[in-house]
């Protein structure tokens, strides 16, 4: 298990895909919307090392009440230029596309947060601000202090992909058993 | 019979529904947390294992602080039990509004309710047509909700096969899982309606995942083992298990169709049923 935080360096470059890690340290929400404000306002925070979540919390009184991960492959073609700026980490649900797996060669890693594990996320989580509250609860940027989040390395910095890897054997087991050629 | 402006069963009905979301949202029924729970003691992989140790965390969790065990609280289907002598008007749909409304504001939920074209969001979890109100005929007044998700929802498929393709539908519905891979949320729950009418059998699969989750029938355990022989695993990152269960129902239909629809459910199978005082 290895233990890192935020700001991220070259440490990510020698994780492998299936490693399990912990991450601590200030990491920023950002969704669709977000994702969408940044390439046409800029980067609100500073983007070298920086961890991004994928992630639309519910927010009360200032205070984080579930905040687990959403779909990061709506990303997929919004994700370049947060990588372009020095973003090490991504941290989602579900993985992301082959051009993501790309980007990410050589500068960083997709950490995958159990999906649904709202409660659990918000746990090791507090509230420190926010940037473009105007985009709503859901959208906007939070910025979060996390304390050893649960991760599994999903993609790596050597293009390796376990998304991909467990699709390419569920598609031959599912041909084998229903005898498709 | 009830006079339908008979306002103590509805704002019955409305604090029934706000009860029966609280209670769906933060804690699952035992049936589901027994699935869970089987499937973790058994799971053989290293990755899978600790994804579901997490599940069970987050749940544990979501119980003591007493919040929702996913942030997507998803849109509101409600089902409403109604005896003879309570008639079906258009006040019990506003009553289930209204609960949904409340619970919206109370648990909290996310408002995630929209206009499905401008996108507008109504802020209270109602729309037009939303909460979807199915009504049920019975002995007592009961409002059972089922809180639906997104990720889930989305890689639910329908498919109008032939007659003749009866022994094709354990590849349909594990085609679904392999289309969707890890983004519903897997390990999943798979509500499958086999019969009816177009519009029935997508309906049968949502109420297939108000059945209870800890038995299977023949059919639907081989239905089920077609899903895991994928390997597809908790959040699509590998492992043993990739449906918990699936359930099944089914109609008559047309003899020249065979309509098939499997409804995708993450591992939260939200739902719950509360009794209206009368």
């Amino acid at each position: 298990m290895t233990d890192l935080a935020t700001p991220l360096g070259d440490e990510v470059l020698a994780l492998r895909a299936g490693d399990q890690v912990t991450l601590s340290g200030t990491i920023y929400t950002a969704r669709d919307e977000a994702h969408m404000r940044m390439i046409e306002e800029g980067i609100p925070f500073e983007p070298k090392g920086a961890a991004v979540y994928h992630c639309g919390p519910v927010v009360q009184d200032g205070r984080l009440v579930v905040a687990g991960p959403t779909t990061s492959a709506r990303m997929n073609a919004l994700t370049g230029f947060l990588l372009d700026a020095g973003v090490r980490a991504l941290i989602g649900k579900g993985g992301m596309g082959s051009e993501v797996v790309e980007q990410l060669r050589g500068r960083g890693v997709y950490l995958a947060l159990t999906g649904g594990c709202a409660a659990l996320a918000a746990d090791r989580m507090s509230l420190k601000g926010v940037y473009f509250e105007d985009l709503g609860m859901a959208e906007a940027v939070w910025i979060i202090e996390a304390d050893h989040l649960p991760l599994t390395v999903g993609i790596d910095a050597h293009g390796g992909d376990l998304f991909s890897a467990v699709h390419e054997k569920a598609k031959t087991q599912f041909h084998q058993r229903f005898n498709i050629r | 019979m009830m006079n339908p402006a008979d306002s103590t069963i509805l704002a019955a009905i409305a604090d029934a529904t706000e009860r029966a979301l609280a209670e769906a949202e933060i804690r699952l029924p035992p049936d589901v947390l027994a699935a869970i729970e089987k499937a973790a003691a058994a799971e053989r992989g290293t990755v899978a294992r600790r994804e579901l140790r997490n599940i069970l965390e987050n749940i544990a969790l979501a119980g003591e602080r007493q919040v929702p065990i996913c942030q997507d609280t998803g849109v509101p289907v409600v089902y409403l039990t109604l005896p003879p002598d309570i008639p079906f008007t258009p006040a019990l749909n506003d009553a289930a509004r209204e609960g949904v409304r409340r619970a919206t504001a109370s648990i909290p939920l996310r408002p995630n309710v929209v206009d499905p074209l401008t996108r507008e969001n109504t802020h209270d979890n109602t729309g037009a047509g939303m909460p979807a109100v199915h009504v049920i005929p019975g002995d007592r007044l009961m409002v059972t909700v089922l809180p639906k998700g997104a990720g889930s929802e989305n890689a639910s498929r329908i498919g109008m096969l032939l007659p003749s393709q009866a022994k094709d539908i354990p590849k349909f519905v594990a085609e679904t899982m392999l289309i969707a891979g890890g983004r519903p949320c897997p390990p999943v729950f798979l509500g499958v309606g086999i019969g009816g009418t177009f519009d029935m059998a997508a309906a049968l699969a949502k109420e297939a995942l108000l059945l209870p989750v800890d038995t299977m029938d023949d059919y639907e355990q081989e239905l089920c083992d077609a899903v895991n022989a994928l390997g597809i695993g908790p959040m699509g990152l590998g492992g043993d298990t990739t449906a918990l269960a699936v359930k099944v129902k089914r109609a008559g239909c047309h003899t020249a169709s065979l309509p098939v629809a499997v409804n995708v459910q993450c591992w939260a199978c939200r739902r719950a049923t509360v009794e209206v005082p009368r």
